[in-house]
């Protein structure tokens, strides 16, 4: 095992001297702020839409937004994030002539591309409540948005808390592709020592316990929260 | 006295609804005067709960008129959510918000339409720390009031999950008395209940015909139709079958399908 004892020096001797260290804690706060920043916006327009498309259909305005929002969903999940980062990045804004750092736009795209899938989990989340819940809202005189905002959604996110923390989790995972737009995440901070060190067995494989550790708290973190919310419903 | 009598606080109009091609109401006309108690009995399918819930519009009629307080609620433009603050509604499943506790049940549409109002009215875009509070304290007041009238005090805090059929359907009622309403729709009040809870949810809507609450109740419950009662309807295929006084109504009844009903259920 001396051979492996060798590159751990070499990994240690670029991450420790040659400023390898600098680069992955760069590296993991934009991953963390892009996947935390990403999954807020998700969350945002997710709702949104799902309370579009459970809205009663009988005026034209929600039918008209249901169709766009059909679109938008379709839209994001028919394309790879990388594509939808480069489309973003190469065509969207030189377009309209906005200058944005890759990070700035990863954000972006994180959160418009979850937005798209939270909006599922979001209506099936809707759904689950008891429909009661609306209409004893509606009885009391607040309307369909004051309803769903204070008495059905804070439900439904309680029953989609474990699909949301998937959503994270992947979210997290998908950072490794937004150095396709410049933006330094952990995949650059260890390819940048691998380079450095001529050896990449090593910086990789503690790329990935780095990611493992991050799912590991964040699964964590969800169990308490889960438990934390259970608490108004001793009888599930 | 007269005039009492002639204080209409709901006139249905010509009401019809259906669903899905299948007519439930076939037009009903008939009116609710201030402090009445009507119960609305009927076969199972006859269109007793959608008559109801057609009241306050939570089904929308497809035709004809609903006159409260001298506002057709019939009609699309009226800000409905503003009518309903004022018609209470009970529900056979009770439908206690179950992310909020029992107290914050009760105060959650005052301390809101309080706050709305408030903003409303000063032309605000937000309703300012002091006056939540101050609305909010008014609100808990009288929510402890209303929770000590069914004895719940020690209740306040908990979730509704915790709560017994009947103490649910309880604060399910003092919840829609906390915003003051001009009238209490009662959709088969007990009809989920275990039978030894049936009682003291009856005994709180007998206390409070008693204090001259107008209410509408679609029940089953014979016994509270003829004790408490000033009016009892029939309703059967979509219409109203008779409309008496429960003395009259139990004792010589007219419709032949009310005799029918009646031969069965007691």
């Amino acid at each position: 095992m001396s051979g492996f004892d060798k590159k751990v020096d070499n990994f240690l001797r670029v991450f420790l001297n040659s400023g390898g260290y600098k680069m992955v804690l760069t590296g993991l706060k934009n991953t963390l702020i892009i996947s935390v920043l990403g999954l807020l916006i998700g969350i945002v327009i997710g709702t949104l839409i799902a309370a579009v498309k459970v809205m009663p259909k009988y005026k034209t305005l929600p039918k008209v937004l249901n169709a766009i929002c059909t679109f938008y969903v379709e839209l994001f999940r028919g394309t790879p994030m990388v594509v939808q980062l480069l489309i973003f990045y190469y065509v969207l804004l030189p377009l309209i002539g906005m200058k944005m750092t890759g990070v700035q736009v990863a954000i972006w795209v994180f959160g418009l591309n979850s937005g798209a899938y939270i909006s599922e989990m979001m209506r099936g989340g809707i759904q689950s409540v008891d429909p009661g819940q609306l209409e004893a809202g509606r009885a009391v005189g607040l309307s369909f948005a004051t309803s769903m905002r204070l008495i059905v959604i804070p439900q439904a996110i309680k029953n989609i808390l474990p699909t949301l923390g998937n959503e994270f989790i992947a979210l997290i995972k998908e950072t490794s592709v937004v150095s396709f737009v410049g933006a330094a995440d952990l995949y650059v901070a260890f390819n940048y020592i691998g380079s450095n060190s001529y050896e990449f067995m090593v910086p990789y494989l503690a790329m990935a316990i780095i990611y493992i550790v991050l799912v590991l708290i964040i699964s964590l973190c969800i169990r308490i929260m889960e438990k934390n919310l259970a608490k108004s419903d001793r009888r599930k | 006295m007269e005039t009492e009598k002639n204080d209409i606080l709901i006139d249905v109009r010509g009401l019809k609804k259906s669903f899905d091609g299948q007519d439930v109401l076939t037009g009903i006309d008939m009116s609710i005067r201030r402090g009445d108690i009507v119960c609305v009995i009927g076969p199972s399918g006859s269109g007793k709960s959608t008559f109801l819930r057609c009241l306050n519009c939570m089904e929308d009629p497809d035709e004809g008129q609903i006159i409260f307080d001298n506002v057709d609620l019939a009609d699309m433009k009226v800000d409905i959510n503003e009518h309903r603050r004022h018609m209470g509604m009970v529900f056979q499943h009770f439908n206690l918000f179950n992310n909020k506790t029992v107290i914050e049940n009760i105060m959650l549409a005052p301390v809101y339409t309080g706050c709305q109002n408030y903003r409303r009215e000063n032309h605000k875009l937000f309703t300012p720390g002091n006056v939540k509070k101050e609305i909010t304290e008014k609100a808990r007041e009288k929510a402890l009031e209303l929770l000590a009238r069914i004895g719940l005090e020690d209740k306040a805090d908990v979730y509704p999950s915790t709560l017994s059929g009947g103490q649910k359907q309880r604060v399910a009622i003092v919840r829609s008395l906390a915003m003051d309403p001009k009238v209490i729709l009662f959709d088969e009040p007990t009809s989920a209940l275990d039978p030894e809870m049936v009682g003291e949810v009856l005994d709180l809507m007998k206390d409070l015909a008693g204090s001259g609450m107008t209410m509408i109740v679609v029940t089953h419950e014979m016994g509270f139709a003829r004790e408490v009662s000033n009016r009892v309807l029939f309703m059967a295929d979509g219409t109203i079958g008779e409309d008496a006084p429960p003395e009259n109504f139990f004792n010589s009844p007219e419709n032949p399908r009310l005799k029918e009903f009646l031969s069965k259920v007691l």
